[in-house]
């Protein structure tokens, strides 16, 4: 078996060249595992993470290591549109297409998009969104997956198949029930996603780390007959459980802790710098023992942004 | 009186201020209260015009009015102040965050002392103006839900259509959802087009907002004669999408009675000159949504044709 690669969505535009969303398909049989990357136009991090996968299991797949019987998908990147010209959102109306699931064949360019990308993956028995967060900072590695009513027993189980430190469980709120997660988990895939550090910068070590916790799961699952070190063991909690730190005032932040970070109850976090006047205005300590999980990483902060997500020992 | 609705402080020495003029007279604990509310999305204009209309009509026959009516004109200032659709610095849809939070974002924050504010009230009035790409003739959307509630309100208000919606869950994350599930009656208009003002819409909507102060015994004075709305749910309204891409150039009038099989307009190929798509009506009915801005994608709406059920 070889590589195969299809258009699987194509949308005309008046000025550019069809956009065509290419998908890479691996081994063959079951529809088995199904791997989204980039969906947003600064989601260059999530393509290349794809993009090392589909270079990955091509060698996998020349070496016979893909199991009988199972086919997984790529699809590095849907919105490449927007990724050449800069913008996050869709170019013309800047519509979020993860905002768009499950899609609806007549509707408009986005909806399309979305529809179409959904009907060519929804029947896959586990899929893979290489997410990106609204929040502008930096996370540690992690695994997420939408606390539905269908199949989660199991979806919560199969988070600590990834090797990452940490699982999460989110409840959806009424602006989720339009990501592809959740729609994927409502259609009955166990649906999982999957945040690397970075958004727009493709490091190193964070690409890498997202390519072996994807390439764990699909060995845990038996789709591949490949080895791999066994990775992190993963704590599973609800995102509930993770303590918000938040701005009471505006101005200058200048940190003092990073993620990955132990901190102690009381300890300096971060101080709020009077933009003008250079005075301090305040500062911020931490209000429990934990790990810093999330860290905000632009310099200038409003009142009530969320600076630090801290996870409690 | 200009009050503040929710404040802020933004990085460099200034705040996010929220404000509304409250236009009262013969309060008492029985008075009613009235919020005309717009400028959720920075885009759409038309509201602005009729705040201040409204607020130089009540303020200067002031005696004739009886209770409160508050007036909102910017729920996103910020929004307005730099011609962008969405939550400047949050890239987000505003009215996809409500209720809020007051432990939340500044954006949730601000969605949660609005709500705050607004709660209680009579009657609120949420004012949209589509978006830059399609014109809407001046209409209510009322969710399946509401409709029972809000239908009796909705007809006084001089709109040309009420549409009764499927309610989606991701609506639920509205400012009308949310007030109205809090049991404060909200209704949302669309009218006019994204970054323009249609003065002859704004008009009829003040003739229907007094008209509805009017019924609710809060205005004293003369009201015009309002229309009778065309009513449908969502099988009375006929899509049409493009599935090609160029330019759109209509062949019929905003608001304009069309009937099957006539054609709305052609899209158009500027590299080839050629025409890639004619949009044909797929119904009778009254072409209540019409494509403003010309360029199109495949999949781009170009209008909407609310059914009689004739043809
Ligand atoms: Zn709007």
């Amino acid at each position: 078996m070889e590589m195969v690669k299809n258009i699987i969505y194509s949308i005309k535009s008046p000025y550019r060249q069809s956009l065509d969303i290419i998908g890479y398909t691996f081994g063959s049989g079951e529809p088995s595992c199904c791997i989204v990357g980039a969906l947003r136009g600064n989601e260059i991090q999530q393509m290349a993470i794809c993009a090392q996968l589909v270079n990955t299991l091509k060698n996998i797949e020349e070496k016979g290591c893909i199991a009988e019987n199972k086919s997984i998908m790529i699809i590095p990147c849907a919105n490449y549109y927007s990724m050449n010209i800069g913008k996050r959102f869709w170019t013309m109306d800047n519509t979020d297409i993860n905002r768009m699931f499950p899609g609806y064949e007549l509707g408009e360019t986005t909806q399309r998009i979305a529809d179409g990308l959904f009907k060519s993956i929804r029947d896959y028995v586990f899929g893979i969104q290489m997410a990106s967060f609204y929040q502008e900072g930096k996370f540690l590695p992690h695994v997420k997956v939408m606390d539905t009513s269908s199949g989660k027993e199991a979806a919560y189980e199969s988070l600590s198949d990834f090797g990452l430190p940490y699982g999460l469980i989110r409840k959806p709120i009424p602006y989720d029930t339009t990501t592809l997660n959740y729609n994927w988990q409502i259609w009955g895939c166990q649906a999982f996603s999957l945040f690397a550090t970075y958004t727009e910068h493709i490091g190193g070590q964070s690409t890498q780390a997202a390519v072996n916790a994807t390439l764990r799961f699909l060995i845990a699952k038996g789709m591949l007959k490949w080895s791999l070190h066994p990775g992190l063991h993963t704590r599973i909690l609800n995102e509930d459980n993770i303590w918000r730190i938040s701005t009471s005032r505006a101005g200058i932040l200048k940190k003092y802790a990073s993620i990955e970070d132990e901190v102690r109850e009381g300890d300096l976090l971060c101080e709020i710098i009077h933009p003008l006047e250079g005075s301090t205005i305040d500062k911020v300590v931490s209000p429990i023992d934990g790990i810093v999980f999330f860290s905000y990483n632009k310099q200038l902060v409003m009142e009530h942004t969320d600076i630090f997500n801290i996870i409690p020992f | 009186m200009i009050k503040h609705v929710s404040i802020a402080a933004l990085p460099v020495t200034e705040s996010l201020v929220i404000q509304k003029n409250r236009i009262e007279n013969n309060v008492s604990p029985e008075s009613k209260r009235v919020c005309i509310v717009t400028g959720t999305h920075g885009d759409e204009l038309e509201g602005q015009y009729v705040c201040a209309h409204l607020v130089k009509l009540l303020n200067s026959e002031k005696q004739k009015l009886s209770g409160i009516v508050d007036i909102y004109p910017a729920l996103n200032p910020l929004g307005i102040d730099s011609v962008t659709r969405g939550f400047p610095l949050f890239d987000l849809d505003m009215n996809r965050i409500f209720p809020g939070s007051p432990t939340g974002s500044l954006a949730e924050a601000a969605a949660f002392d609005i709500v705050r504010d607004i709660e209680g009230a009579d009657i609120c009035i949420d004012i949209h103006s589509s978006n830059i790409f399609l014109r809407e003739i001046p209409q209510i959307r009322v969710s399946e839900q509401t409709q029972a509630e809000l239908l009796p309100y909705a007809a006084m208000l001089n709109v040309d259509i009420i549409w009764i919606h499927a309610a989606a869950t991701v609506l639920e994350s509205t400012l009308a959802h949310t007030l109205n599930m809090r049991g404060t009656k909200t209704l949302v208009v669309e009218m006019g087009v994204g970054m323009r003002i249609t003065e002859s819409y704004c008009t009829q909507l003040i003739d229907g907002i007094m008209n509805l102060l009017h019924g609710l015994d809060m205005w004293s004075g003369d009201v015009q004669h309002v229309r009778a709305p065309i009513v449908s749910k969502d099988h009375g309204v006929g899509f049409l999408n493009s599935d090609a891409a160029g330019i759109f150039i209509p062949s019929v009038t905003h608001g304009d009675y069309v009937h099957t099989g006539d054609v709305i307009g052609r899209v158009l190929d500027p590299l080839t000159g050629s025409i890639v798509e004619s949009a044909i009506s797929p119904c009778n009915g009254i072409l209540f949504t019409l494509r403003e801005y010309p360029v199109v994608f495949g999949g781009s709406l170009l209008a909407r044709i609310m059914g009689d059920g004739n043809g």
